[in-house]
């Protein structure tokens, strides 16, 4: 009788760890953040102008990602 | 009596469905029978909350003024947008709205979780004293903004005695509404006192959801109330005091009637939080398509924080 037993984990690439719905949606979290961030700082007018391109994206993102398999 | 007696004499007669109609409705799926359901409230919502959202955004690229509905409307894309945020006015409006946000969450994060902390404990007349720290927030803005106006009366204002009191400054000798560097700080102490019972609430579920067997064994363990503080209450109450901070800090980003009744945005412009200028523009100057771009830009602002704020709830409720 053959007691060999696999105890390796199933590997599992970085992309397929990546491509859940977890990280995804915490990505699109920071970017979100760092859109109102951006939109409310009193430094830098530049990072002002770029608000709100990137809240609207973080925001597709977020809504996009919310449907990905968990 | 006498209607008495005439309601008691009225007959309800059965109408009869025709059994055509029976037929039709039990024909139906269930799928079809659903949708009959829910399709009025559907229709509702595209006309109340979808069709105006679709429309602003449409205006806001064009020149249309609503005080001249049959002037041409000209397509001007993405011309507003552009304006609006290189514009160092509402750029300025954004930093009174961030001074706002920051201060009022902070305050009302700090004072409400120790609210919490204190209520939470079992004393005498805890119900009572619930109760009235709970008071405020069940005011109306209009009236909180109304009554803290005479409050902050330099003449006649209790604000302005108690501080006197305190500090020996002549209660008349400074102005919380007037002043250039107090006005944001009037408007942050009201909302600080309006809606620190609500922040409260939302701590105290939160430390009423530990189990008391985690601070029977840290006893066990012989841990001080400092230790089980910081290792068992707040990481555990900390899902609940982020969905405060997130609720809060949404609401106070949108903030209006308050500060409109206590300072209308004034002096100058040092209480001019975005929606005080969106008002100005839409209502004032009559720059629809203008406001209709800045509403489009505060709305996927609030929008990307409502996103978070589901998802911390998601958290909480999954705990």
């Amino acid at each position: 009788m053959n007691l060999d037993v696999n105890t390796s984990t199933p590997h599992v690439s970085l992309t397929s760890r990546m491509l859940r719905r977890g990280p995804l949606e915490a990505i699109a979290t920071a970017i979100i953040a760092a859109g109102v961030v951006m939109l409310m700082q009193p430094f830098f007018l530049t990072l002002y102008s770029w608000s709100f391109a990137v809240t609207l994206f973080g925001t597709v993102m977020f809504t996009i990602v919310s449907k990905v398999r968990e | 009596m006498n209607d008495l007696s005439t309601s008691s004499q009225i007959t309800y007669r059965a109408v009869p469905i025709r059994p055509g109609v029976i037929r039709r409705i039990r024909g139906l799926s269930d799928q079809a029978l659903a949708w009959l359901f829910i399709t009025p409230t559907i229709v509702l919502l595209l006309a109340i909350n979808i069709f105006p959202l679709v429309w602003t955004i449409y205006l806001s690229f064009t020149n249309y003024r609503a005080n001249r509905p049959n002037a041409p409307t000209l397509w001007l894309g993405t011309d507003w947008y552009q304006s609006i945020l290189t514009d160092p006015d509402i750029w300025a409006a954004m930093q009174v709205t961030a001074h706002f946000v920051v201060w009022t969450v902070l305050i009302e994060t700090v004072l409400g979780f120790g609210l919490a902390f204190l209520i939470d404990k079992k004393f005498r007349g805890h119900g009572l004293w619930t109760t009235i720290i709970l008071l405020p927030m069940m005011l109306s803005p209009a009236v909180v903004g109304n009554f803290w106006t005479f409050l902050y009366q330099p003449q006649i204002g209790l604000f302005n005695y108690v501080v006197a009191f305190f500090t020996g400054r002549g209660a008349s000798s400074f102005q919380m509404l007037g002043d250039v560097t107090l006005s944001p700080w009037a408007i942050v102490i009201v909302d600080a006192w309006m809606w620190t019972p609500y922040v409260m609430l939302i701590c105290l579920a939160g430390l009423r959801s530990i189990p008391d067997y985690i601070y029977e064994a840290a006893e066990v363990d012989r841990a001080s109330n400092w230790r089980q503080f910081w290792s068992i209450t707040l990481p555990m109450a900390l899902p609940f005091i982020m969905l405060a901070v997130l609720f809060r800090g949404i609401e106070n980003f949108k903030m209006f009637d308050m500060v409109n009744l206590l300072t209308g945005g004034g002096p100058g412009s040092t209480t001019e939080v975005a929606s005080i200028t969106l008002k100005r523009a839409a209502f004032e100057s009559w720059r629809t398509g203008y406001s209709s771009a800045f509403a489009i830009i505060l709305f996927v602002t609030v929008f990307g924080l409502a996103n978070i704020y589901v998802k911390a709830l998601n958290r909480v409720k999954s705990r």
